[in-house]
């Protein structure tokens, strides 16, 4: 294969293709469901409720300190299947290439998914690569769905908060979205600032295994954390009381954020989840979650409550308090 | 975060608090002049953490808020043109004109970019030499000294498709225009501190001689307009009206001359248009000769005749005369999704910040 462009005859079914998917994919993702190469994959039957989705990514740029495309694709679908408690297992994987695309980013970028789905234990199981004229897509679009297994008695949702429970985070907010912002034309900040993308379901399994009862989890991506407990609050129908001295930010993400005039609560993660929990378990699931990596620096930082269903009131540093809304609009699109 | 959580210490929120409830005696209605103190006083929940009689009103301080339907209408007509391309602070992509906004013009496939500073706009000209690049100089004294260095770099570099839409505005005409008006119920007033940085304390005499209302020039931190406010308190109590310095670590007497300098050499004081306030006698400016060529106004273009909805408060609420809950398409019709009044589409504009926070 010529380590040169991308062409339109990559995408076309034809000798280019074949030799795309022999050389570049397969050395990568071979298993036995993806091994037969038909035109879908066979996967074994499973008792018990199956969980099912799917995310299409566009970041630009496609290459950002803390990751790239390929690693976003497969952490954040795997995210996605963990967040009602399911087990990923299985993943597709969809390509649409702009013609000229260098090959070289192509194959660090399969090289990074392929890393991303043994981190997160699941398996590549089917695939499709399509090419567009010049101009037709920016570089690189990718699109993952999964399949999990959902063990029996878990039942996560955002309907199942009640008044009482806790609210938890697993870490620093922000980091995902400033270090794309960061990377944008314009703006040259210097510091230790990285993507959070990561698979969160081992953290998931481990909360699960200890606290069978959590109501839900949620990662607070796009829209960031307010967006993300609106969400909760309004479909379980309670309030929420969120303490912002609680709320983790990293010093060098507080910088941008006080620079530009960003609000933490309102950035997009990757690596980070909130979960809601009945309060006598609090304690315990904390130190579940500050015992592994992903989780070191959670914190409790509010509860549910009765009053005012639907809305989340922030409790500020300086002891005063306001609504914590949904994001309204965005400056900054693809940014996952 | 180094002299920043200092600002934002709970217990001394909490003893500027009593200081102010022990000191404050009757109502007062206080003007926060600047969208970022507004903000501010949103973001820690201020306003109710006051005793009930200490009312905060926004004023005219949003650049976004106060630029006048026709200069928007402009900058789409501009847009509209053969090779030329916009560049703008992204808070005016949503800002409404008359039937348009730069961001459906974009949407359409006008070549409209967004930066961060007016220095990106010499970069971006060098950069695209067949296009005539147009950037919206919208901004008070704090943007205009940065505006002003571009105008002189890009003459200096002998860049010859760079261009400005001039929309600048000066914050003391302004607030003397406020302070001639009738309907104003304003006891004291939180001056900007930004825009202080760079005029120093002396051009808001006025404010105390001639209309004896008290002012105090103030930081952004919640701290900073806890002190603020208890500091005009203090002067209303006992019957004082002075021009104060909250923010002495940041605003010199004097300003930043240096600053002050780049404006006079490419600029004259000329009237301007405000939203809301009309049109103020040397509250704006004008290029000075030598570097008139830069002047987008001198393009020509048509521009349909300027309408408002008829039913938007922003002229009120820029002037503290009316709340954002009075207008009847807060809320309603106008939303930041889909902003009537550019008072809901700029981050710093009082509507925006009452949806947002309360």
């Amino acid at each position: 294969m010529p380590d040169d462009k991308i062409l339109l005859a990559h995408g076309s079914g034809g000798k280019l293709s074949h030799d795309l998917i022999q050389q570049l994919f397969l050395p990568r993702f071979s298993n036995p469901f993806l091994q037969p190469l038909d035109d879908s994959a066979r996967i074994t039957n499973q008792t018990g409720p199956i969980a099912f989705t799917t995310d299409s990514y566009v970041v630009n740029p496609l290459f950002f300190p803390g990751g790239d495309i390929g690693r976003l694709a497969v952490c954040g679908t795997v995210n996605d299947l963990s967040m009602i408690g399911a087990i990923p297992a299985f993943l597709s994987l969809s390509l649409i290439i702009e013609e000229g695309f260098p090959i070289s980013d192509l194959k660090r970028i399969v090289s990074s998914i392929f890393d991303a789905a043994e981190e997160a234990n699941v398996q590549i199981v089917t695939g499709d690569t399509k090419v567009v004229e010049h101009g037709a897509a920016d570089k690189l679009f990718i699109n993952t769905a999964g399949i999990g297994w959902v063990k029996a008695g878990i039942h996560l949702s955002g309907m199942n908060a009640k008044p009482g429970d806790r609210i938890l985070l697993s870490g620093p907010l922000g980091d995902h979205e400033l270090t794309i912002l960061s990377q944008r034309e314009g703006f040259q900040f210097q510091g230790d600032l990285k993507s959070d993308c990561a698979p969160l379901n081992d953290l998931v399994g481990k909360m699960i295994e200890f606290s069978p009862s959590i109501r839900c989890m949620r990662d607070p991506t796009r829209g960031g954390l307010a967006t993300t407990l609106n969400e909760i609050a309004s479909k379980s129908n309670v309030g929420m009381v969120v303490e912002e001295e609680k709320i983790p930010v990293r010093e060098s993400a507080r910088g941008i954020c006080e620079l530009l005039g960003l609000d933490p609560l309102y950035l997009a993660n990757e690596g980070k989840l909130a979960a809601i929990c009945p309060p006598g378990e609090v304690e315990r699931l904390l130190g579940v979650m500050r015992g592994h990596p992903l989780g070191k620096d959670s914190q409790i930082i509010g509860r549910v409550i009765e009053e005012h269903p639907k809305k989340v009131v922030l409790h500020t540093l300086i002891g005063g308090h306001r609504i914590l809304d949904m994001l309204t609009g965005s400056q900054y699109p693809r940014i996952c | 975060m180094k002299f920043i959580d200092e600002f934002r210490d709970k217990d001394l929120a909490k003893g500027l608090l009593q200081n102010i409830e022990k000191t404050s005696t009757r109502p007062v209605q206080l003007m926060e002049v600047c969208g970022t103190h507004t903000v501010s006083i949103f973001r820690y929940g201020i306003r109710g953490l006051l005793p009930e009689h200490v009312k905060l009103l926004s004023g005219p301080g949003c650049p976004v808020c106060v630029t006048p339907n026709q200069d928007i209408d402009l900058a789409i007509a501009l847009s509209r043109q053969k090779d030329v391309m916009i560049v703008t602070f992204g808070d005016m992509m949503k800002v409404p004109g008359s039937t348009s906004s730069l961001q459906k013009e974009k949407a359409e496939g006008k070549d409209i970019r967004i930066i961060y500073s007016s220095l990106e706009a010499i970069r971006i000209a060098q950069k695209n030499p067949d296009k005539k690049v147009i950037f919206l100089a919208i901004g008070f004294e704090t943007t205009s000294p940065t505006i002003a260095v571009a105008i002189l770099r890009s003459k200096e570099e002998k860049i010859k498709n760079l261009f400005f839409l001039n929309s600048q505005k000066r914050i003391p005409p302004a607030l003397y225009a406020l302070l001639q008006s009738e309907k104003l119920n304003v006891d004291g007033f939180i001056l900007p501190g930004h825009v202080s940085a760079i005029l120093g304390i002396t051009p808001y005499q006025f404010i105390a001689k001639d209309f004896g209302r008290p002012a105090v020039i103030t930081g952004f931190e919640p701290l900073d307009i806890l002190q603020g406010v208890w500091m005009l308190i203090r002067q209303i109590e006992e019957g004082r009206a002075v021009i104060d310095n909250q923010y002495g670590r940041i605003v010199q007497e004097n300003g930043n001359p240096l600053a002050m300098q780049k404006i006079d050499e490419v600029f004259v004081h000329d009237h301007a248009q405000w939203r809301g306030l009309g049109t103020i006698p040397d509250s704006g400016y004008r290029f000075k000769e030598l570097y008139a060529e830069m002047d987008a106004a001198n393009f020509d273009v048509e521009v349909e005749p300027p309408r408002e909805h008829p039913q938007c408060l922003c002229g009120e609420v820029l002037q503290g005369i009316k709340t954002p809950v009075e207008c009847r398409l807060f809320k309603t019709a106008c939303h930041p999704e889909n902003p009537i009044g550019p008072c809901m589409v700029s981050m710093e504009g009082t509507c925006h910040a009452y949806f947002k926070f309360s």
